[in-house]
């Protein structure tokens, strides 16, 4: 903040009319230029540059999966409880995924998230944090499984920005260890959750809406706000898309990277939460493959993986299309090779959909 | 300048001292010894004691028998070696050599090659891949020394002096006329039949599938929906989820694997159906719990004491004796063991064979 903030005043100062133009004049200033620059690209253009617009491919290819979901399912798949089913799947990894969307947009990766989140789910359902939570309160279950999530994630990014190793390596490591620890904790046991409070609370509704929702929605409008509305998220768009640059403009690269791989490690404890208020199980098998199905969302969702731009937006979008797909397979009753072909022909369409739009809302 | 490098690097500091003391704290959490004894899996292995023993399970001369087995992922796996160990242990005169268990076949191969080095009486194998270790069991029978084939199949005839498998197709037809059944006796018209399984791509789920259709086939019903699920707690959830969804009304369930099953239970629980007969596999104290309390309809059983039986059997095949309870002189070639189906009435029956998952 200290790096920015002196400097916009006194820009203000320099172009604007002498005796100081007041502050709304300013933004009507700035507006009135960014409507002539428009003027420039067609109508189209302009929509296409909006965020919206931004997210049009992404936008068709849901309708157009719901379509076909009304088309061959019709209220089977049309109804409320279907459409609580699909979010409720996909709050888990809906929120992995937008931690997700921040490493990757700070031009880094994590393949180990899976496997925090099952040594999370563990680690917090082991009998001695079971009767510590009976004996005080389950939120000591949620602490001990955010604080595994977040150390985890510390671990990465230390490794990462300090041990100045690639971040696919520090995580694949982290991957077959926080794995392994998850097997080793549990003795690869299924560990079932007793405390029934947190499984009530987490699993239950609220004002109608299941939690699992309530909280994929309340971290999704946390990332948005994060991501576009401070300068957290303008410095991670800063070092991802030139670490160098950020460098010389005074942000702490190595710091802003612990801090982003610490912010998905907590995210991967929450998704641990909600997966053992889901299936009322600790287990090292929880988020197998979750890594995969991350980084599919968030690149499905217009995030470069090389970093510096993306959407949280997107990262949603990415995430919803996966799951209704499997909903409306389940419900026409497909085998899972199909599923698995038509997922991988989705990422390529979607991709291909996303970068299409996208260069045109660029070149118009 | 020097304020600028060094408040975030103290900042830094006091959060990962924070977070390492908040891990400290929680670390105390991650002992999980049991309040209650843990009777089920030890007794697993330890039904030799109870059985009426034959001639057979008198001390004979000490032999050395090599045991490797896959890496114990999920609950049944696990039993199974649990309890071939513990059945090891109950006999004075076997002295059991353990492979680290591993997922990793050629790590497996130069195991058994070490087991063919150490001159052992007999191997007991639990292949990870049946036809990767086709190649050295063949090699150890050579040299002289018999092995026992638990699970998965070679694929040589020659590579195993015994071979003792569980019966997947067999789970399929057992949980499918018991499905036939139960719409017989309730008079469901036009029943609504859905599968869970486990992993699409493993033979045994295939077999498990085909053995269900063919015996639901034999009294004229079809699967109406069938989801796959990974064997996973998690996938089984969300299967099971989406699988509700797209039937309304089911009349009866099957789900391949109790392990998943977990999550299975957990997705009918948290959607509030319970118009179905939910029957499980494989047979896990869970499910067995489940069964007693009138939550599940059944399960079929997909012994966890292969493994176990794989070391009876290697005892008497290096002390040369044969099986007691048969007239013929020689341990068999091939053993296939049942798929009883577990219900209220013989639960207890079953209840030592349950495995925590």
């Amino acid at each position: 903040m200290s790096e920015q903030t002196p400097a916009a005043p006194q820009e203000t100062k320099r172009t604007g009319t002498p005796g100081g133009a007041p502050p709304a004049d300013e933004h009507r200033r700035v507006e009135a230029a960014a409507a002539a620059e428009g003027d420039t690209r067609s109508r189209f253009g302009r929509f296409m540059g909006s965020s919206f617009g931004r997210n049009l491919g992404l936008v068709i290819a849901l309708l157009v999966l719901c379509a076909v979901g009304v088309a061959t399912a019709g209220d089977r798949f049309a109804s409320t409880d279907n459409m609580l089913t699909i979010l409720r799947l996909a709050s888990g990894i809906g929120v992995v995924s937008i931690g997700m969307t921040f490493v990757i947009i700070g031009g880094g990766i994590d393949l180990s998230v899976g496997a925090i989140v099952a040594l999370s789910s563990v680690w917090a359902t082991t009998l001695a944090t079971q009767r510590m939570a009976e004996d005080t309160h389950w939120i000591v279950m949620v602490f001990t499984a955010l604080a595994v999530g977040v150390g985890c994630g510390l671990v990465n990014g230390v490794l990462i920005a300090y041990g100045g190793m690639a971040p696919f390596i520090v995580t694949l490591a982290m991957l077959a260890a926080a794995r392994g620890l998850a097997e080793l904790i549990s003795e690869r046991r299924t560990q079932i959750i007793e405390v029934r409070a947190l499984v009530d609370f987490i699993n239950g509704d609220f004002l109608g809406v299941p939690v699992l929702i309530w909280i994929f929605a309340v971290v999704s409008a946390i990332g948005w706000v994060l991501l576009n509305r401070t300068t957290f998220g303008r410095r991670t768009i800063a070092v991802g898309g030139n670490a160098t640059a950020a460098r010389l403009a005074g942000i702490s690269v190595k710091r802003h990277t612990v801090l982003l791989y610490a912010l998905l490690g907590l995210a991967c404890g929450i998704a641990a939460v909600m997966l053992m208020a889901r299936t009322t199980t600790g287990s090292s098998t929880h988020g197998l493959y979750w890594e995969l199905d991350a980084i599919a969302a968030v690149v499905i969702g217009g995030t470069l993986l090389t970093g510096g731009r993306g959407t949280i937006v997107g990262t949603i979008f990415g995430v919803l299309i996966f799951m209704t797909l499997t909903n409306v397979f389940t419900l026409n009753n497909l085998d899972s090779s199909t599923q698995a072909v038509a997922k991988g022909a989705i990422i390529v369409i979607a991709v291909l959909l996303q970068q299409r739009v996208a260069a045109r809302s660029d070149s118009s | 300048m020097s304020v600028r490098t060094n408040r975030p690097f103290r900042r830094l500091l006091t959060t990962t001292a924070a977070v390492l003391a908040g891990a400290a704290l929680v670390a105390g959490c991650t002992s999980n010894e049991p309040e209650e004894d843990p009777d089920a899996a030890g007794e697993t292995g330890n039904g030799g004691g109870d059985a009426p023993a034959g001639s057979n399970d008198e001390p004979g001369e000490t032999v050395t028998i090599g045991f490797s087995g896959p890496l114990a992922d999920h609950g049944w796996l696990a039993a199974v070696n649990e309890s071939a160990i513990a059945e090891a242990e109950s006999y004075e005169d076997v002295e059991l050599r353990t492979a680290e268990a591993t997922n990793d076949a050629s790590l497996q191969i130069s195991q058994i090659e070490t087991f063919i080095n150490e001159g052992v009486d007999a191997i007991v194998l639990l292949p990870t891949d049946g036809a990767q270790l086709t190649e050295v069991a063949t090699r150890a029978m050579e040299a002289g020394i018999p092995v026992v084939n638990v699970d998965r199949e070679f694929s040589s005839p020659f590579a195993a002096r015994t071979t003792i498998l569980g019966d997947n197709y067999g789970m399929g037809v057992s949980a499918g006329t018991y499905a036939c059944q139960l719409i017989e006796d309730n008079g469901i018209e036009d029943p609504v039949i859905a599968e869970i399984a486990g992993i699409d791509s493993l033979p045994l789920t295939q077999d498990r599938s085909q053995g269900f259709a063919d015996a639901l086939d034999a009294c004229g019903q079809t699967v109406d929906n069938r989801v796959a699920a990974e064997f996973t707690v998690e996938s089984g959830e969300e299967q099971a989820s989406n699988l509700l969804q797209a039937a309304p009304q089911i009349d009866v369930v099957w789900n391949h694997d109790d392990d998943q099953g977990v999550g299975v239970k957990q997705a009918f629980d948290n959607a509030g159906r319970d118009e179905f007969f939910f029957i499980g596999g494989a047979g896990s104290a869970n499910a067995m719990r489940w069964i007693q309390d009138g939550e599940m309809e059944a399960t079929v059983l997909y012994p966890p004491t292969q493994a176990a039986d794989g070391i009876r059997l290697a005892r008497l095949l290096a002390q040369n004796k044969g099986m007691s309870d048969l007239v013929q002189v020689e341990v068999p070639r091939r053993i296939v063991l049942n798929a009883p189906v577990v219900t209220q009435e013989n639960v207890d029956q079953y209840m030592h064979l349950g495995f925590e998952s």
